[in-house]
């Protein structure tokens, strides 16, 4: 069995002012495993993924990473990126620019980090967009940018937080087969939060269901990651029986809540 | 050029040109005498024959404009800088900040005067006082007006205090910074032009409130005029001038690049 990716022991997050964003949680995350986060609003998605971001530190518990903690991540092998909600693209740069910035921060050497854009613009098809900037491009195509910033670090794990939230449905179907592809090319581990059940059944090959007050993890629900995630996938009966599943886990979650609220 | 682009252009325009015909017809149809109100003609014909000492001032008047707005460009900035460094500085420096804005210019520019001994820097002292809070408040505002993403992005990668300010904060406050020095450099020349009528002053550092001074003691009305429109005139072009500097500086954040 090889190394976890990251682990969460019994890691918790209570806020200053006492809010308990997340009772401990136990969780193990495998190499290559696609694992979607869904659950209702203020359940602690977010603060799990910045948790494993280290953007929070746990109040109680422990994180691990590739077995160890935080200092070593970065380094060749262990590399991490974060895609948040929105692009947050610095408008006055172009798009070749904004996709080096990591590497820019990083000092890696000018030459190499142009070269490496290239790539990472290709992976999410806007080789023809490197030039033009933020303002001229749909939202969608914001995304993508922000996608291949994440991207051009070749992380080994990749965490996102709503990434396709602000898009319509059709333009977010498009980049989740774009996103599907991207992790079937092999290497990369991805952790996503999404409000959109039909995206986790769509991308993940786990998906943790999320509950409330205070946010823990109600249910896993583990898909087959051989199936291969196409449009074709997306109209199979297969398809519609994991909806189905995850959406009567969902209903539990609400139940409790409004129980609890009742 | 576009049918938008020539409205534009083309409306004002027409306007102008018929509130001067208009104010022509009424001064010769009344014949208005040009000591009451001259007519557009008799301002024009005083322009050429004042026009060396009015051309005089108007460079007078715009060094002292220059001088204030790229003194306050300078000061502006560097005090901006110093304010967003901490909370602590800026809530213990503010207050100063606020007070010297508060304080109408006309009421301390004869004590500026007379501490000044030599007439050019107090004019410029006293423009650069009015001129220079757009740009604090605004370089201020526009350092504060990082993107909190992406402020975190530059922090999960580790950048260095240098990267943070260079890569992020000068170009974020960059729009903000323009707007400033658009509302500072009409800011420099009005306050040019107050300054010298506190002072008054004559002799090489005689700028155009100095000629309209002088023209309202000789009654020579038309010469005011033309001393107005000169003002009028180097205020538009400030104006434009600043509107194409930020247009050229903000290009790509439009997405005109
Ligand atoms: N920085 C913070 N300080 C205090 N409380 C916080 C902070 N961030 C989140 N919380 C609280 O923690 C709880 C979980 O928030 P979190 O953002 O993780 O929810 P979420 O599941 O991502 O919700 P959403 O789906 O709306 O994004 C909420 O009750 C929220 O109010
Ligand atoms: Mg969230």
């Amino acid at each position: 069995m090889s190394l976890p990716i990251v682990e969460m022991l019994a890691a918790e997050k209570t806020f200053p002012g006492g809010v308990q964003a997340l009772a401990p949680v136990e969780l193990s995350v495998r190499p290559g495993e696609l694992i979607g986060l869904i659950g209702p609003s203020g359940c602690g998605k977010s603060t799990l993924l910045k948790l494993i971001a280290n953007l929070h530190t746990p109040s109680a518990g422990e994180m691990r990473w590739w077995g160890e903690d935080f200092t070593r991540v970065g380094e060749a092998g262990r590399r991490l990126s974060f895609v948040f909600q929105d692009p947050t693209l610095m408008p006055w740069a172009d798009v070749a620019t904004n996709v080096r910035l990591p590497l820019d921060l990083d000092g890696i050497p000018r030459d190499e980090a142009r070269a490496r854009v290239a790539p990472a613009l290709a992976q999410v098809g806007l080789s023809h967009a490197a030039d033009r900037t933020p303002a001229q491009l749909s939202g969608g195509m914001r995304m993508r940018v922000s996608i291949a910033r994440a991207l051009v670090t070749r992380p080994d794990l990749l965490l996102m937080d709503e990434p396709f939230a602000a898009l319509d449905e059709f333009t977010r179907n498009r980049l989740d087969e774009d996103m599907a592809l991207l992790c079937a090319q092999g290497g990369l581990t991805t952790i996503f939060v999404t409000h959109s059940l039909t995206e986790a059944a769509f991308l993940s090959t786990r998906v943790l269901v999320m509950a409330p007050d205070p946010g823990r993890i109600h249910a896993e629900y583990a898909i087959d990651p051989t199936i291969v995630r196409d449009e074709a996938f997306r109209l199979s009966a297969e398809f519609a029986a994991i909806c189905r599943d995850l959406s009567a886990l969902l209903n539990e979650v609400s139940h409790a809540r409004a129980a609890a609220d009742a | 050029m576009k049918r938008a682009q020539l409205s534009t252009v083309l409306g004002p325009l027409i306007v102008g040109i018929a509130v001067l015909a208009l104010w022509q017809a009424i001064c010769r149809l009344w014949h208005i005498p040009p000591y009451l109100m001259p007519a557009p003609t008799d301002i024009a014909a005083s322009l050429v024959a004042n026009a060396v000492p009015l051309l005089h001032a108007l460079r007078s008047t715009l060094l002292v404009t220059f001088a204030a707005l790229l003194i306050s460009v300078v000061l502006g900035v560097l005090a901006a800088f110093v304010l967003v460094q901490s909370r602590l500085i800026e809530r213990s420096l503010m207050p100063y900040v606020i007070i010297m804005q508060v304080t109408p210019i006309v009421a301390i520019a004869p004590l500026i005067i007379i501490l000044v001994k030599s007439t050019l820097p107090a004019l410029i002292v006293c423009a650069t006082l009015i001129a220079i809070f757009p740009i604090i408040s605004n370089t201020l505002a526009g350092l504060r007006s990082v993107d909190p993403g992406l402020e975190s992005f530059f922090r999960m990668h580790k950048a260095s205090r240098l990267q943070m300010l260079w890569r992020l904060r000068i170009p974020s406050a960059l729009p903000m910074f323009m707007a400033g020095l658009r509302i500072s450099a009409g800011l420099a020349l009005v306050g040019a032009i107050v300054a010298e009528f506190v002072a008054g002053t004559g002799g090489n550092s005689a700028g155009l409130a100095y000629e309209i001074l002088q023209s309202g003691f000789q009654m020579d009305i038309p010469r005011m005029f033309a001393a107005l429109s000169l003002i009028t005139l180097a205020g538009l072009a400030l104006y434009f001038a600043m509107a194409l500097l930020e247009r050229l500086a903000l290009h790509r954040w439009h997405g005109q690049g």
